[in-house]
């Protein structure tokens, strides 16, 4: 088992007991909560896994750390903060993607970069954000949170 | 009735994968039987801590006083007033689409517009579900690391969109249609 499935399975453990302790049907209704977000997500995040075995088989790592890997420079960075500001891609789907092209050779730095733009930058939705912000704004703030991704990701790079 | 069909839509394709894998072994097609393995590797991955992990968040969610804060939003400022929108944000789920609504109601309650655009960067990337599984695949050590990177830069966004839009009689509209 992994370090991780020790780590969510011992603090899962604990809460509950001591959520138990305290109040039992604040715990239930925690319980179902959890159920229902866990169901939501669980067919589009198979079907995610199911891409992704698809793409690690057909794509060779040596591909992706050419173009998203360390010595990728400013392409690198460019397809990172491209694909994520224009890509749709929910917050948790995208957090498998990630781990998996880490592993095939791509950097932190690029990889931030990207999770970044997909969160913060959205070129899909602009239509609606500004229909809240108004045209300017909305344009203001996803041109900033570009830059800031690209500015997040050299600076995570630096550090990892 | 959109809703209905987006599922039936995964229900297909996750059946078309199984018969196409079942055929693989039947008849030994290796790049099947190959992407299986990917995939048992990666389900096994995620089903020892996803589960657990909507355990706490649900728990968090029953326990953390949402609409708590949320009630206390806007009318505090200064520090104070930004980790309230950061710890409000942190606690929410979903797309940045579905945070707009919220802006507007901030905006209504007279939060600043530093706050608003600080709110949108927290609840961009640092909400607590997609913390827990951002850590289970990224580790601890990136999420920590892109996080603290990430926070300075939205709250400075804040600010530089406040700066910008001082004089320019800013204001959200319910999204309902134009402006």
């Amino acid at each position: 088992m992994s370090s991780n499935a020790i780590i969510f399975i011992s603090l899962s453990v604990i809460l509950s007991v001591v959520s138990f302790l305290l109040d039992r049907k604040k715990t239930l209704a925690g319980f179902k909560k959890g159920w229902n977000m866990f169901k939501n997500m669980l067919l589009p995040f198979l079907l995610i896994l199911v891409v992704i075995s698809v793409l690690l088989y057909f794509i060779p790592p040596a591909l992706i750390s050419k173009y998203l890997g360390a010595n990728s420079g400013v392409v690198g960075f460019a397809i990172a903060a491209f694909v994520g500001s224009i890509a749709l891609i929910p917050g948790f789907i995208s957090y498998p993607i990630a781990a998996g092209l880490i592993d095939q050779g791509a950097s932190y730095a690029i990889v931030a970069t990207f999770m970044t733009t997909l969160m913060m930058v959205g070129i899909v939705t602009l239509p609606l954000e500004i229909r809240y912000f108004g045209k300017r704004v909305a344009i203001t703030r996803n041109v900033l949170n570009f830059f800031a991704a690209i500015i997040i990701g050299l600076i995570v790079g630096i550090i990892l | 009735m959109k809703n209905v069909l987006k599922k039936y839509q995964s229900y297909i394709w996750l059946g078309a994968y199984a018969i196409l894998t079942i055929l693989s072994f039947i008849f030994g097609f290796n790049p099947g039987k190959q992407i299986f393995t990917n995939f048992t590797q990666s389900f096994i991955e995620m089903i020892t801590f996803i589960p657990f992990l909507f355990i706490i968040v649900g728990l968090f969610d029953v326990w953390v006083p949402k609409e708590q804060i949320q009630k206390h939003i806007g009318q505090e400022s200064g520090i104070k007033g930004m980790v309230l929108v950061i710890l409000l944000a942190m606690l929410q789920a979903g797309p940045l689409y579905g945070a707009f609504p919220v802006a507007y109601m901030l905006f209504k309650k007279g939060a600043s517009i530093k706050n608003i655009f600080i709110y949108l960067g927290a609840f961009a990337s640092m909400k607590i579900p997609m913390l827990g599984i951002e850590i289970g695949y990224l580790g601890i050590k990136f999420s920590l690391v892109r996080t603290l990177v990430s926070l300075p830069l939205f709250i400075g966004i804040g600010y530089l969109m406040e700066w910008y839009l001082k004089d320019k009689d800013f204001r959200i509209s319910d999204g309902s249609g134009g402006r």
